[in-house]
């Protein structure tokens, strides 16, 4: 039987170690149904989802919510939306009892006298040019001056067919205001115009990806096989889809054969009682999803299957490290 | 060795190379001592599967609260046995 310390050197080993036992357990928020911005391809606006209940407003059942969230073994509340910053009383229910992640379009500067740690995913889909064509205005103008230089935020980048090519621009301009980056791709049932990916393009972004962390090794947070899987909708030798996506809501499922997944997820609406499908929207056809949370994850609890060779459990550990970095369970 | 913790962890090493499929290992060969999760790579999840089977197959219930203690098949087996003789 091959053993972790069997496959891995004492370097290896001892970064294994620090991960192996985190156990964490997610669920995602929607905080509120509203949002200052309206981007093209924003899966809670084009699948109708913030149609489908009424946000709670009444901020005392958040705080009993989280603390109920706590009894089911939730150790970390990803906050979406809308936009969470529109509702920083509801954050503050999660942020005063977990750890807390808040994605954001960051045209709202969380107040950091009041969420001093708390980490903050700043949403970008590009250069100048497509923020305003998908955003109809470029946010970084406005996030950059809020968050330059915040140890505890960093840009989500999400790439677009249209940014191969200019990817380095846009990284350096991060690093020259000191945040990280972490990207991740388009999902092409978005339906937004010119900006589907075609086979030949995910080859491409993959190798594009690929030279960014190489380049940029202390500001892009990402690995390889991450590209390697969110490009190609492969891990080790199984496609991406339905049944082997990690990222279901756990009451929800009746999946059989009931795949690898997180334990206890659920993704809530904001009215705290209804119920999302995922991590996306239902709506996207999960062949070709592209989350890259939900990849991410699906490489996270497969460890077992990435204990074959050595490569695989180092792919496996790196993949790990990027989620427990992007949600601060261990050091940049 | 306690014969019955013996039997024990034999019989739950079986049952964790059938549920998790592993490969190159028999219940006698499987180390009792070797870390299940920093070594063998079993999650949470895994353990909710052999602690149903176990429950199955001792008529215990396995808390879930108590799995992160759970490291090593002979923890398993002790653990086991402490429940079924507080349960006597």
């Amino acid at each position: 039987m091959k053993t972790v310390s069997s496959l891995l050197d004492d370097h290896w080993y001892e970064r294994y170690k620090k991960i192996s036992k985190l156990n964490i357990r997610s669920s995602i928020y929607d905080v509120t149904d509203r949002c200052n911005l309206r981007c093209k391809g924003c899966f809670f606006f084009s699948s109708g989802e913030h149609e489908r209940a009424s946000e709670e407003n009444d901020v005392s059942k958040w705080h009993t919510f989280v603390e109920k969230e706590m009894e089911r073994g939730v150790n970390l509340a990803i906050l979406i939306g809308g936009e969470p910053t529109l509702c920083l009383d509801r954050i503050e229910a999660f942020y005063k009892r977990l750890p807390t992640f808040c994605a954001t379009n960051g045209l709202i500067k969380v107040p950091r006298d009041r969420f001093p740690d708390m980490m903050v995913g700043l949403s970008l889909w590009g250069d100048e040019e497509d923020e305003i064509a998908l955003r109809g205005k470029d946010t970084f103008k406005i996030t950059s001056a809020n968050y330059a230089g915040d140890p505890h935020a960093y840009y989500l980048y999400t790439i677009t067919p249209k940014q191969l090519g200019k990817t380095g621009k846009i990284i350096q301009k991060i690093k020259d205001i000191g945040l990280k980056v972490h990207m991740q791709l388009l999902s092409n049932d978005e339906g937004v115009d010119g900006f589907s990916w075609k086979p030949e393009e995910l080859v491409e972004v993959r190798a594009e990806m690929d030279a960014m962390l190489d380049a940029y090794p202390e500001t892009v947070i990402s690995s390889k096989y991450y590209h390697k899987v969110i490009t190609t909708g492969r891990m080790l030798d199984r496609k991406f889809g339905w049944m082997e996506c990690p990222s279901v809501t756990e009451p929800i499922d009746k999946r059989d054969p009931r795949p690898k997944r997180l334990t206890n997820f659920i993704r809530w609406a904001s009215d705290l009682e209804t119920m999302h499908r995922c991590c996306t929207s239902e709506t996207r056809d999960c062949s070709t999803c592209k989350d890259g949370a939900a990849h991410m994850s699906w490489v996270m609890v497969n460890k077992r299957a990435h204990l074959k060779s050595t490569e695989d459990l180092h792919n496996w550990i790196e993949v790990y490290e990027m989620f427990a970095k992007l949600y601060q369970f261990i050091p940049w | 060795m306690n014969t019955d913790i013996s039997q024990t962890i034999t019989r739950i090493a079986e049952i964790i190379i059938n549920e998790l499929k592993l490969e190159d290992v028999t219940p006698e060969t499987f180390d009792a001592d070797l870390d299940l999760v920093d070594e063998v790579g079993v999650d949470s999840m895994d353990l909710a599967t052999i602690a149903l089977v176990l429950r199955d197959e001792y008529g215990i219930r396995i808390d879930e609260d108590d799995y992160p203690k759970l490291t090593t098949i002979r923890i398993i087996a002790e653990y086991i046995d402490n429940k079924l003789t507080s349960d006597d």
